[in-house]
């Protein structure tokens, strides 16, 4: 089986998928003026700070939005394919992937937990399950 | 003191060539049978062509169109990015060129074997810049590689908040295949669709299935812009530009734009809409009839709140009222659209907002038209085009 598409490990990006091979989901933080951003980028948008470093997020937030993905079905992922827009506590949103829930489960606005998958090919990334789901 | 558009240039040509799903040329061959075919239109010898824009989607390069079709010397050539956000804006280029001076004949083009050759729908290629690479990377390592998926995102929060059903989405489809019926050139012609039909049609990023998406077409399409003055001594009754602009706003990403604290609007698309609207001096009461960008069926409804022509969240209740259809309030894509006529990128709809203004499409509405609004596409970097007669 195919792999999923790995992202490239440039500058700007590299570091958040190094939090996730080591377990953990990573939220940029301007040192300028503490303000959280996601996707990262390298000048803060309020501040104009090139200064900042990443805090863990805790890991818990609601569903904002989701989409069930059926077709096309491409090599290296499984289907149907649950996409989330999850509002995080600490106040910005990730797009991740729902996993262990069958698409007439997913819903606006429960409650969702982060866990890291790893693949077989070691790749590890970050995504969601229903907050209690085994 | 600015320069205003409005009403310093006009549409003289269009030219396409036929919507197949498989052309057997290259790219560059359609370019040139379009842009010929937009001369012709126009009544103007391609060696008069000063001026070329497209894509920077598009493979074929600008010189060598020009060569193919034997233009003479250029002194305009530019490209507008994000794929059918660059519909209008490559209009804009050309209507701010001759207005400025800078060219006097300005073709602007879109060619693709987009069936038969590099398929949208067939996931994001690898061969695309630094940046732009890293922003698609936060989606395809989860799986989300076309468009569809990208904007059922946006789709499902909008309808679950406003109470959008697919039965929606569905009339919008319906309604562009009716208007297809009556197109020859459209994929859709001879094909009628049924709400059955539509409903039990196979789910592709819900709640999008197949008929809420546009038509993977070969073809291409090109667009004269010449002075509103020079236009009125040529061929055809020309489609007087009242506006054009292009529009991203805070916190825009190509197609993926969900960090903005409100996912229900599209806000690109209402700048498009105030600046376009300003420009011309009019407002949506003034609009007879649109070409709104459809790659996707959810998009209509969501601009026809953009645009002002109702409340926000009351998209599908004018569809419900059947607005869309051709004695409708507001006739839209009266060709079929992208998702009926085919999918030549937006620079279709574009054509057919300019047949509208003369009186020839094949879905003209029994009323009057005096403007046509055209957007460009949705959940991109955009744009927006009020088209209008000449005085």
């Amino acid at each position: 089986m195919t792999a999923r598409i790995k992202p490239p490990m440039e500058l700007d990006n590299a570091w958040w998928w190094e939090m996730a091979a080591a377990g953990k989901l990573g939220i940029q933080r301007c040192l300028g003026c503490q303000t959280l951003r996601h996707p990262p980028r390298p000048m803060c948008g309020e501040c104009h700070s090139l200064d900042w470093d990443a805090v863990e997020a805790s890991g818990k937030g609601v569903i904002c939005s989701y989409t069930v993905l059926r077709h096309p079905q491409f090599p290296g992922y499984e289907y149907p394919l649950i996409i989330v827009l999850v509002d995080l506590e600490e106040g910005t949103r990730v797009t991740s992937q729902l996993v262990g829930c069958e698409p007439e489960d997913v819903d606006f606005g429960l409650p969702v937990e982060m866990l890291i998958q790893e693949d077989p090919d070691g790749f590890k990334l970050p995504v969601f399950k229903l907050a209690g789901a085994a | 003191m600015p320069i205003s558009l409005k009403n310093e240039t006009a549409v003289a040509g269009i030219g396409l060539t036929e919507f197949t799903k498989n052309s057997g040329v290259s790219e560059l061959s359609l370019a040139a049978q379009c842009i010929k075919a937009a001369c012709d239109d126009a009544g103007v010898s391609p060696s008069q062509i000063d001026g070329l824009v497209t894509y920077t989607l598009d493979t074929t390069d600008e010189i060598e169109v020009a060569r193919a079709v034997g233009a003479g010397d250029l002194s305009f050539f530019s490209r507008i990015n994000y794929g059918g956000g660059a519909a209008v804006g490559t209009i804009a280029q050309a209507a701010m060129a001759v207005a400025t001076g800078q060219a006097t004949t300005v073709v602007c083009y879109r060619a693709m074997n987009g069936r038969s050759g590099k398929r949208m729908g067939q996931g994001v290629s690898g061969v695309i810049s630094s940046s732009d690479l890293i922003h698609w990377s936060w989606y395809t390592p989860y799986g989300m590689l076309i468009p569809g998926s990208w904007i059922a995102m946006i789709a499902n929060k909008y309808m679950h908040q406003y109470g959008v059903t697919r039965e929606d989405l569905g009339r919008v489809a319906i309604s562009q295949r009716n208007h297809a019926l009556r197109n020859p050139r459209a994929y859709g012609y001879g094909k009628p669709l049924t709400m059955e039909h539509y409903l039990e049609s196979k789910q592709i990023a819900e709640p999008l299935c197949l008929y809420d998406f546009c038509q993977e077409t070969d073809g291409g399409c090109a667009i004269l812009v010449t002075s509103a003055e020079r236009a009125r001594d040529l061929k055809q009754k020309p489609a007087v530009i009242r506006g054009v602009t292009q529009a991203s706003t805070r916190g825009q990403e190509q197609m993926t734009s969900y960090y903005r604290d409100d996912l229900l609007s599209l806000p690109e698309m209402e700048l498009a809409a105030r600046r376009v609207y300003a420009m011309a001096g009019l407002g949506p009461d003034d609009i007879d009839a649109a070409c709104l960008y459809d790659a996707f069926t959810s998009e209509i409804i969501m601009q026809l709140e953009s645009f002002g022509f109702c409340g926000i969240g009351e998209g599908k209740d004018m569809v419900r009222d059947g607005a869309l259809d051709i004695d409708g309030r507001l006739p839209n894509n009266t060709h079929g659209g992208l998702i009926s006529e085919g999918y030549i990128h937006g620079m279709n709809n574009i054509a057919e907002g300019v047949r509208l203004i003369r009186g020839e499409s094949t879905g003209q509405p029994p009323k009057a038209v005096e403007h046509v609004l055209v957007s460009s596409g949705v959940g991109v970097p955009t744009g927006a085009m009020i088209l209008g007669q000449a005085g």
